[in-house]
């Protein structure tokens, strides 16, 4: 991981950028099913031990939902789409007029339409971020969970494990302004795959 | 110092505490919690281990908490130091779940079962036995041990406490 330390300040704008994009283009495609505007806070690119990557969506032990996609290609990693229980039982109320009940009770229905809703925006971030690096970058099956976050984001980490304590994310959350729909975008890229972004927008590392 | 009646484990820690004193760690989900206990000197120990293997290790300074096979003799190790002995020794593991399921994925995704085979395998090593485990799954867990009784506690979010 000592590798990583190392990036320059230009390296993590670069990899700013890429959150930027990605979760621009995202922002569109979730403000487009709302029919409503979505705000986007500006990425942050943190190297974080693995203690703390959990913190960033509340503690380890904090519920939430999350659709996780394996990205293939050229530059593989591990994508998160985040959000919050509250926020989720809204956004199926606004997308879907889904109401329920019960608090923490969520239908096949519901999980489905979430995963869905997950795929489409990390779909969106994927694609535009294939397109300014030209590297083929193809998201794998989602997959939804309800759970810890500790547990579900140690999942994205494992490529990190052989290498050190500590993983370098890049991450973007979205407001939806009076509402407060929180969600997080986490791109975790595999550790390789650094060099090859790097490379295909012309940052030359040593 | 005020006594700490919980002593947090981290992810690839590990630890002992003796006299009462609780041992915890959390967001266990392909990771395991491995905990050894010895009920005459009443010692426990607790390890977060993250991969099954030092093998595949490119860190530059090892971090021998995180992989089952240093991890594991570390533990012990530390136990045997403050008077506790292997052959009293007895364990009981929670984790090792598979969060997200894939058709075709490859053995890295695979992580969580790898992680409880390896750790069963150590085990054997050492003979101690295994007194329950609580593995597999696709859910996460929290888990606590009982310096004074060995009892472990399992929390998760769909099945609530249990304890082994």
């Amino acid at each position: 991981m000592d590798a990583y330390n190392r990036f320059k300040a230009l390296e993590m704008d670069v990899l700013k950028e890429v959150g930027n994009i990605g979760a621009g283009n995202a922002a569109t495609a979730l403000s487009r099913l709302l029919d409503k505007p979505v705000d986007m806070a500006v990425p942050k690119v943190s190297l974080l031990p693995f203690e703390e990557v959990a913190d960033r969506v509340g503690g380890s032990e904090q519920v939430v939902i999350a659709v996780y996609l394996r990205v293939e290609g050229e530059a593989p990693g591990n994508m998160f789409f985040i959000i919050e229980e509250n926020a989720a039982k809204r956004l199926l109320g606004q997308l879907l007029s889904l109401e329920s009940g019960e608090e923490d009770i969520y239908s096949e229905m519901e999980m489905s339409a979430l995963c869905e809703i997950g795929n489409i925006l990390a779909g969106s971030y994927l694609s535009s971020l294939a397109d300014f690096t030209h590297l083929s970058m193809a998201p794998s099956v989602p997959s939804v969970a309800r759970d810890m976050a500790g547990p579900i984001l140690s999942y994205g980490l494992m490529q990190y494990g052989e290498m050190g304590d500590s993983a370098l994310l890049i991450e973007t959350t979205f407001l939806e302004d009076r509402e407060e729909l929180e969600g997080h975008f986490f791109l975790i890229p595999d550790p390789d795959s650094f060099s090859k972004i790097f490379q295909s927008l012309g940052v030359l590392t040593e | 110092m005020i006594q700490q009646d919980v002593i947090k484990v981290g992810m690839a820690d590990l630890k002992w505490a003796a006299g009462g004193t609780q041992l915890r760690t959390t967001g266990l989900g392909s990771c395991v919690g491995l905990t050894l206990y010895d009920p005459v000197a009443r010692i426990a120990g607790m390890a977060h281990v993250m991969l099954p293997s030092s093998e595949i290790a490119r860190e530059s300074t090892m971090n021998i908490a995180k992989y089952a096979d240093t991890a594991i003799p570390e533990l012990i190790g530390q136990m045997k130091a403050v008077g506790a002995v292997v052959g009293r020794l007895a364990a009981k593991m929670a984790g090792g779940a598979q969060m997200f399921a894939f058709s075709g994925q490859s053995d890295s995704m695979r992580i969580g079962p790898r992680n409880v085979e390896s750790c069963l395998e150590i085990l054997a090593n050492y003979s101690i036995p295994v007194l329950g485990q609580d593995t597999g799954g696709n859910y996460g867990r929290t888990i606590e041990i009982d310096s004074s009784s060995g009892v472990l506690t399992i929390r998760s979010v769909q099945f609530g406490i249990k304890e082994i």
